[in-house]
């Protein structure tokens, strides 16, 4: 299979999905000429033309307010928002427009629109462009939420997201822009709502999203040497999220450690292992483990920050903990 | 009309906008009553005194025209096409309802008549309606969509961004400000420091238009440019028509806030009787014409009432419905 750059995928996802149907339109702040502030939309006003890809002004609630508008009337608008931090800045336009209208107009009207964004530290990039807000979106009815992890699940995720009727959240990891991995030539679908075993296990699952399905798969290396066999199991879409994929992994394994980039409280880790408590108790030898940064927001300084990410050694330990090791 | 004399209504556009103008005002009457007497839940915000503007836009747009509407909505509904049976039976929260029960006053939607929904933030309707304005443009279809918003919704950050994109894309939107002097209880001189707010549209790059909003005649021939400027494709314009609410903010709204005299210097205004004696003038409506228009409005709303109390509530189970598609 041919090697692509994880931003790359996304934005061949996007060229394939525009020339296939017309009603594809992406919008965003530098997604023309510039190509987007990473690349992903790189190509795509050449060829389809600045009626179709259009640079926005720095307007969150307008870029978003026009997708919901141009979805409602016929279109299947691509939406960019650069760094997800910043949807606080357009968070009515996502939750009380995008969310509801279908709901609230008694089932009128479909709204077929993807948001793209990205999350993610480690760029040294400070509070206010590193975090990881993915769970807010998957606090909210109406919306669907994807994480990929690789350039085969976002380019799939993308495509599939484009071609659902509902409002989809795309959200990228900005420090797995680079990351090259093998997608399957041709047409490339990933179906939401379904999760990937990256990697078989006996003895733990971890549920790692997005960058951290990397470092678990790291943790897995580093125990397999200690005669440890983890399943790696990637949700890839949070909402709604295959609680069966879940339930059937904590099943065979009977222990469970849930890794993200986001803060602990209420995060998705959290309804993670309120599922695994719920439907899956039996099942479980050891309590639950989460990793996790610190409750702060991203510090600046790569001294700082290295140590605030969570990283595979972190992981490794955890699922040590629910094993029984001493690290 | 992209130049010389201003556009006058004909008679029929005339007639039709003078009986809008009564069917919204004897409908929003009717909540009014409907509300006082516990048979309408939750919060209603009336539109009684500022129906010219609603009914003279109507009057101007294609049916497949779009129009994005506010909390004080009801009127930007039904002069669009709306049907004030499944309107009042949304309003009752019943399963006949425009939107099954689900929305109520401030989320009602009828896209097939090309209402686009009111909406319970305010402002922030203007993008939603750049969105559909910017669909017409890539489709090629010639719909003009018109933004409804008021003074207060104004100085939303997301109106701001409206406006500004629906400039720099020279999108077929016209954005309407029914001014009615207040933000909720809060008079405009003490949340902007501009009287008109149609003055802030060449900050956008765009015309803006200040009219007397209970005056049909000078309302059509504004809003009739701006909507053939928006449809030939030359932008959006900034259309500010000054009215007033006779109620409150929402029902139950002691308004207190407001002079007694204010209220009544704008009721001898009442855009209803100025555009009648304007129809006598010309000899357009005789008043066995008015009498009878009068009787068919208020059976269309008696039926419309009727329809609403003795529809079914919904199902609660429906509450699971219609979230994804």
């Amino acid at each position: 299979m041919p090697e692509t750059r994880y931003v790359k995928a996304i934005a061949d996802a996007l060229a394939e999905e525009m020339a296939r149907d017309e009603r594809v339109i992406v919008l965003g702040e530098d997604v023309g000429a510039p190509g987007g502030a990473f690349g992903a939309t790189r190509g795509l006003v050449q060829r389809f033309g600045k009626d179709r890809v259009r640079d926005t002004p720095i307007s969150e609630s307008a870029i978003v307010g026009a997708a919901i508008g141009a979805a409602a009337s016929g279109l299947r608008p691509v939406v960019e928002i650069m760094f997800m931090d910043f949807i606080g800045t357009c968070w009515d336009q996502v939750v009380n427009q995008m969310a509801k209208m279908r709901y609230m107009f008694g089932g009128q009207l479909r709204l077929p629109l993807v948001l793209r964004t990205h999350t993610g530290a480690g760029l040294n990039a400070g509070p206010q462009h590193s975090g990881s807000l993915e769970a807010w979106a998957v606090h909210v009815p109406g919306l669907k939420v994807v994480m990929p992890s690789t350039p085969a699940d976002v380019k799939g995720l993308l495509k599939a997201a484009i071609r659902d009727d509902n409002p989809v959240l795309v959200v990228e990891n900005k420090t797995l822009y680079a990351m090259k991995g093998e997608v399957p030539a041709g047409e490339h679908l990933v179906p939401l709502g379904r999760a990937d075993v990256k990697r078989e296990g006996r003895d733990a699952t971890v549920v790692a999203l997005s960058r951290m399905v990397h470092e678990a798969l790291r943790a897995a290396e580093l125990l397999a040497a200690e005669g440890v066999s983890v399943e790696v199991l990637d949700p890839r879409t949070l909402s709604p999220l295959d609680r069966e994929a879940v339930l059937a992994s904590v099943a065979k394994t009977g222990r469970l450690v849930i890794a993200h980039e986001a803060w602990g409280p209420c995060g998705v880790g959290a309804e993670v292992a309120a599922l695994v408590a719920e439907h899956g108790l039996a099942s479980l030898r050891a309590p639950v483990r989460r990793v996790t940064p610190p409750f702060t927001p991203v510090p600046f300084s790569p001294a700082m920050e290295k140590a605030w990410l969570p990283g595979a050694e972190r992981i490794a330990a955890a699922v040590r903990e629910v094993l029984g090791r001493c690290a | 009309m992209l130049s010389g004399a201003a556009a006058a209504p004909t008679r029929e556009q005339a007639r039709a906008i003078y009986r809008t103008m009564h069917l919204i005002r004897r409908f929003e009457e009717r909540v009014a009553e409907c509300f006082a007497a516990g048979e309408i839940p939750g919060f209603i915000h009336l539109s009684t005194g500022q129906e010219a503007v609603a009914a003279t836009v109507g009057a101007l747009l294609r049916p497949d025209d779009l129009v994005s509407a506010t909390h004080r909505g009801h009127g930007q509904c039904l002069a669009k096409g709306a049907d004030p049976a499944r309107v009042m039976a949304e309003l009752f929260g019943r399963a006949t309802g425009c939107c099954r029960g689900k929305g109520g006053s401030m989320h009602l939607c009828d896209l097939a008549r090309g209402v686009l929904g009111t909406n319970g933030v305010v402002g922030a309707n203007l993008p939603i309606a750049v969105g559909t304005a910017l669909a017409a443009r890539v489709r090629g279809t010639g719909q003009v969509t018109v933004a409804f918003f008021g003074d207060g919704a104004a100085n939303t950050g997301a109106a701001h961004e409206a406006l500004n994109l629906a400039a720099v894309w020279s999108l077929p939107v016209v954005f309407v400000c029914e001014n009615n002097l207040y933000a909720e209880f809060t008079p405009q001189a003490v949340h902007a420091r501009v009287s008109r707010i149609a003055d802030r549209a060449p900050a956008y790059g765009m015309p803006g238009v200040t009219v007397d909003g209970n005056d049909v005649p000078a309302l059509f021939a504004a809003a009739a440019s701006a909507i053939d400027v928006a449809r030939s494709g030359a932008g959006p314009t900034l259309l500010e028509a000054m009215t007033y609410r006779y109620r409150g903010h929402h029902e139950g709204d002691p308004m207190s806030y407001r002079p007694r005299e204010e209220l009544e210097a704008w009721r001898a205004r009442d855009p209803i009787p100025r555009f009648r004696a304007w129809l006598g003038q010309r000899g357009w409506l005789a008043d066995e014409e008015d009498a009878r228009l009068a009787a068919e409005v208020q059976a269309e709303v008696d039926r419309a009432t009727e329809f609403a109390r003795s529809s079914p509530w919904p199902e609660p189970t429906a509450a699971l419905e219609d979230v994804y598609a």
